[in-house]
């Protein structure tokens, strides 16, 4: 943990820094993340309640900000789950099996990180958009992905696709395969191993994976923004609106539906920051058990 | 004992493997291969005069330069953060640790009107720059600053856990044979921290390449002033021009398979250079 790194250099004079060398580095850290975090932060509620209370709410309850707030939660409703399914996936092939072009196969789960939202969205638009491979063929059977709502939900998927089998890979491996090869020896199935052990065993790696997943579908722009179409009511999600609401001038009630989505990155960070806590306390839990003598 | 037995110790070899496989394909492969064929089609000769086109060049030159600055400005602070939130205690870190990720957790779009709002000329921050001369919002330097943001957490994720890990000892040595704090740290400590700098500068710039929502609200669009590649993309697409779009988005996706490469490289001198894995 950080605090005690922090004892530890502290203690010694040959491991720390003159006092103020100390509160300079402290200065300049703290002045730096005044002002690109912390001011930015704090500007979206302040811009948000400018005008008062009432314009505020008044933003928020709009039908379509309301329908822009369920089309988002239901994007993220289908794709969080599709990601969580392959992550599990994903990762038990990686870590529980030997295979040629493992490591490829690793780079290639990481390219979506890579790739930028735009060229995220316009990939789809290619496939099944107007002009795309597939754009004949749904128009004849009358099927809308682009500029509806299938086309928004892949965006959504392919932006988030490699955080929940980022965060289990490295997780199960450092688990090793012991507990699954006792289960299997054992005698039980492939999905009682699964339920039953390897399940328990990343519980928090895969709530880890899952909220950082689900903030980045319900905030992604780039991608959705190409494959929307923009129509307000219907294919605009929460971020899109405050696009729009914003290129109207409307200001107040821009930072009004914005601060909703800076609350649910609040709540992400919090989130986040307790299942840390867990898995170091369950991290530390352990060898007190495995290995009474030690040392 | 051969390859083939060690793997049928577990079930679900081919369902898991298969599955992870066509889900891939579906979702990430045949749709990047789409770029390739298209970009395929227009031939050598449009192609180049699309990419080589004086305001998509202007674009290339503004997306790079300001990424490359948003990534040396996030590796110097950004160890400095590291540095602060490990090495030192004091009031209100616990605070400023969860903080640090709220690039990743912040949707880009509310990132782009909040920086706006702060930088334009009457907000908190611009007011005072006005005077002095210096215009953020609307102008390159706006793009600078929102990249600043995106980026922060890339190096202080990076380097922190290696800070963390490591031990007093080699500083102890170090101090004991005569070296000064800042000999010690620029000959013992930096060599270690620099993989996983690296690795964090590059994470943040190729992020920072294809960075759109944050940007687009404080860049203030000006065409060869301040329109970055990503934005050129949407407006060709707007305009209908899907060949001139997937030009420049298979331009993009090189670059950004290159950086790819280069932060798998990264990571494992990183891992090597400390012993962690990852």
């Amino acid at each position: 943990m950080s605090t005690s790194a922090a004892l530890r250099f502290e203690r010694s004079s040959a491991t720390r820094e003159p006092r103020w060398v100390k509160w300079t580095l402290i200065t300049i850290a703290l002045a730096f993340f005044a002002f690109f975090l912390l001011l930015p932060l704090i500007s979206v509620f302040t811009e948000a309640l400018r005008k008062g209370w009432d314009t505020y709410w008044q933003a928020i309850i709009d039908p379509d900000a309301l329908s822009a707030i369920k089309l988002t939660l239901f994007a993220a409703a289908i794709s969080v789950p599709l990601n969580l399914l392959f992550g599990v996936a994903a990762a038990w092939a990686i870590t529980k099996f030997d295979f040629r072009g493992k490591h490829f196969l690793v780079t290639l789960i990481d390219l979506p990180f890579s790739v930028s939202p735009v060229v995220a969205g316009l990939i789809y638009v290619l496939v099944f958009g107007a002009q795309g491979w597939l754009g004949p063929w749904l128009d004849d059977h009358d099927v809308k992905i682009i500029f509806a709502l299938p086309g928004i939900v892949l965006a959504t998927v392919f932006v988030t696709f490699p955080f929940i089998a980022r965060e289990l890979i490295p997780l199960m491996e450092a688990q090793g395969r012991e507990e699954e090869e006792a289960a299997t020896v054992l005698g039980a199935n492939g999905w009682q191993t699964v339920w039953r052990v390897t399940l328990p065993n990343i519980k928090w790696g895969l709530l880890y994976g899952v909220i950082l997943c689900n903030a980045r579908a319900m905030g992604e722009f780039g991608a959705v923004s190409v494959v929307s179409g923009h129509i307000r009511g219907i294919t605009n999600t929460v971020p899109l609106h405050v696009e729009i609401l914003y290129n109207e001038y409307n200001f107040a009630a821009a930072f009004a539906v914005a601060s909703i989505l800076a609350l649910l990155a609040l709540l992400t960070l919090a989130l986040k920051s307790w299942v840390e806590w867990r898995m170091h306390a369950e991290a530390r839990h352990i060898p007190t058990i495995n290995i009474p003598n030690r040392g | 004992m051969s390859s083939a037995s060690i793997r049928r110790i577990f079930p679900g070899f081919n369902l898991s493997v298969g599955y992870t496989l066509v889900y891939l394909s579906l979702i990430v492969l045949i749709p990047l291969a789409a770029v390739a064929l298209k970009a395929g089609q227009l031939g050598w000769e449009s192609f180049w005069e699309v990419i080589s086109a004086p305001d998509v060049v202007a674009s290339y030159r503004l997306s790079f330069g300001t990424a490359l600055l948003a990534g040396l400005i996030n590796a110097v602070f950004g160890l400095v953060l590291a540095w602060v939130l490990v090495r030192y205690t004091f009031f209100g870190k616990r605070f400023i640790d969860a903080l640090v990720d709220l690039p990743f957790a912040l949707p880009t779009a509310v990132a782009g009107i909040a920086l706006t709002a702060l930088y334009s000329s009457n907000g908190w921050i611009g007011q005072y720059l006005e005077p002095l001369g210096i215009t953020v919002a609307f102008t390159p330097l706006g793009i600078l600053v929102a990249l600043v943001f995106i980026g922060l957490p890339f190096v202080v994720r990076t380097v922190q856990p290696v800070l963390e890990d490591m031990e007093t000892e080699l500083e102890e040595a170090a101090a004991c044979l005569g070296a000064s704090r800042w000999q010690t740290f620029r000959r013992v400590v930096l060599p270690v921290l620099l993989p996983a700098i690296l690795t964090g500068f590059a994470l943040a710039f190729a992020r920072a390449i294809g960075e759109y929502g944050s940007v687009i609200f404080i860049a203030g669009n000006i065409p060869m002033v301040s329109e970055i590649t990503p934005l050129l993309i949407i407006t060709k697409l707007e305009q209908y021009d899907y060949e001139g779009a997937t030009a420049i988005a298979s331009v993009m996706l090189v670059i950004s398979l290159l950086l790819l490469l280069v932060v798998n490289g990264l990571q494992a001198w990183t891992a090597k250079r400390t012993g962690r894995s990852r």
